[in-house]
């Protein structure tokens, strides 16, 4: 176990990774990958070191979910390449049908115990709110992919839960323009629309994960009093009374 | 840059401890095989739910009578589909409300569906070679809504004792020409036409079937099937799938709503549990700036059990000064 100690300067590698190699101003697209390798420079985006305090199991659910959700599009994909009906005639596509239902499974299960883990936490701390928000966001909108999903079965799941639904939708006022009844409708919001945000919110989601890094304990509460402790404004960080702020000071994981 | 007081539930002491080797790469390509191998088990054991789906042509077989005494309803306007309210119709005070609200109203009738034309009269009008219905279709269609009223109420009475033995066998009354077009619609939903009329498009390709499934909504014969699969609302519903399957389980507090009052008793019940979840939802999204809110996790102290080892690793260090 080692100590490693990192205090990159944001601002000086924006301003390498912008630079024009011949000295002329930086093009939008130099300043953009300087933006963008400042916010998260390889080590970073690729960690091989992590805070010693990551040291729980409950760590894995995030990538089980992430997982998950891969094997959920690879087999999303194989029965659009087949159209919606194939797998109602088709063992393969049974199959495959099969595989697509049990990793929405454990895709929910997997996030559901992800979010309940970083509730624990409050893993929004320390200017990760934004992570947070994001990865409900992903969270709700899974729900309503799901539900879309079941929707476009064309068996009498897809028609129970269609009628059904349809009374909720309608009271809000939203079944006027999304129909679940509607199965041209719904099958595109399944296929497209909806895992295009989901994917969306998961991506921004990873990187501000990557970005922020895990979020550190809560202060041993059991052990001696602490000093009092201020942060900076953007909830960034706290330091000991005595000790300098510690804004943009952020470790490898950070 | 100005400071302000440290608060635990929004703000951190940054890590400046030890680090250790990681190798995130590795992580996730074990996860994926391990998730791909339950999955690839899942699925070979459990297969997945796929229970063929009510037809028009499968209902009028199995319940004949049943499908009759619907379309009956949606001839004279009392079906459950032709007095909805918004999005299908405008009819007078339907519509969940709220409080003083009904956001159905305001939305309006952007899926216009008279099921009296839609369901009977127009599907009947595209059978061929049936002059003694194309009369009976005009002679209603031109009768007084008062005779139509008249008509459709005595062809109820008769359907509600009606046999079927191949064609629908009513007593002797007045029906007008509405016996005439009962019999046909029966024939024709049987035939599968029906199914055919209620999902065409201007186009080649349909792809929406509301009105075939809200006219098979309209009758007992789908409710009672779901009811028999344990589906019903009351039942927990729409989370539940066919079979044994675990369904859509993460919808579990939507619909633990529909269970208890004032939800499972209000005439506004959906558009309540709908407030409430949208309410609770947003409460999560935002679950780091409510205040007190926050302070939950800390006080749960379920941190001290996922950080176990970093707690026992500081109780062991030598106390400064």
């Amino acid at each position: 176990m080692t100590a490693r100690h990192l205090s990159p300067d944001d601002g000086a590698a924006r301003q390498r990774a912008a630079a024009a190699p011949d000295g002329l101003r930086p093009t939008w697209t130099g300043r953009l990958r300087g933006r963008a390798v400042a916010a998260l420079p390889p080590d970073k985006l690729l960690p091989d070191t992590q805070p010693a305090y990551v040291a729980s199991w409950v760590y894995v659910f995030g990538a089980l979910t992430l997982a998950a959700l891969a094997i959920v599009v690879l087999s999303g994909a194989v029965l659009a390449l087949k159209g919606p009906a194939w797998w109602h005639v088709s063992s393969v596509g049974l199959f495959f049908n099969s595989v697509h239902l049990w990793s929405t499974e454990l895709f929910f299960f997997f996030m559901v115990v992800h979010l309940w883990a970083k509730f624990c936490m409050a893993a929004w701390r320390g200017r990760r709110r934004a992570t947070w928000v994001t990865g409900v966001l992903a969270f709700v909108i899974s729900i309503a992919t799901a539900f879309t999903g079941y929707l476009s079965q064309q068996n009498f799941d897809s028609e129970w839960i269609s009628t059904q639904a349809k009374d909720g939708i309608n009271a809000t006022g939203a079944g006027a323009f999304w129909n679940v009844l509607n199965f041209g409708q719904m099958l595109m919001w399944h296929i497209v629309l909806l895992p295009a945000v989901v994917g969306l919110f998961v991506g921004i989601h990873v990187l501000l994960v990557r970005r922020r890094g895990v979020v550190p304990p809560f202060a041993d509460d059991r052990a001696a009093p602490s000093h009092e402790a201020t942060a900076t404004d953007d909830g960034a960080s706290a330091a000991g009374e005595g000790q300098p702020a510690t804004t943009g000071s952020k470790g490898a994981w950070q | 840059m100005s400071t302000r007081r440290f608060r635990p539930d929004r703000d951190v002491e940054e890590w400046s401890g030890p680090v250790v080797r990681y190798d995130l790469a590795k992580e996730v390509t074990v996860c994926f095989f391990v998730v791909l191998l339950l999955v690839l088990g899942f699925s070979a054991i459990f297969s997945s739910p796929d229970d063929k789906p009510i037809t028009i042509k499968s209902w009028s077989t199995a319940r004949p009578l049943d499908f009759v005494q619907t379309a009956i309803t949606e001839l004279d306007g009392t079906s459950a589909t032709a007095t909805y309210g918004p999005p299908y119709n405008t009819t007078p005070g339907a519509g969940q409300k709220l409080g003083p609200v009904s956001l159905a109203r305001l939305a309006g009738a952007h899926i216009p569906i008279d099921t009296s034309s839609d369901f009977v009269i127009r599907p009947l009008s595209t059978l061929p070679d049936s002059p003694a219905l194309d009369a009976a279709i005009t002679r209603y269609e031109a009768s007084p809504a008062s005779q139509q009223t008249a008509w459709d109420n005595a062809y109820t009475a008769a359907a509600a004792k009606a046999t079927f033995d191949g064609s629908i066998r009513v007593s002797p009354g007045r029906y007008g020409p509405v016996s005439l077009m009962m019999a046909d619609l029966l024939d024709m939903a049987r035939s599968g036409a029906l199914d055919g009329a209620l999902t065409s498009s201007p186009q080649l390709y349909g792809t929406d079937y509301t009105k075939p499934l809200l006219f098979i909504a309209d009758g007992s014969y789908m409710n009672d099937v779901a009811g028999a699969r344990h589906l019903h609302g009351d039942q927990w519903g729409m989370m539940n799938e066919t079979g044994n399957f675990p369904g859509q389980a993460w919808l579990w507090l939507y619909t633990m709503w529909y269970q208890i009052p004032p939800y499972s008793t209000s005439s506004n019940g959906d558009v309540l549990v709908w407030a409430t979840m949208m309410l609770l939802t947003l409460l999560l999204i935002l679950l780091p700036f409510i205040p007190g809110l926050r302070s939950i996790p800390r006080h749960l102290r379920i941190y001290r059990l996922i950080w176990r080892r970093h707690y026992r690793s500081l109780s062991q260090q030598p106390s400064e000064g």
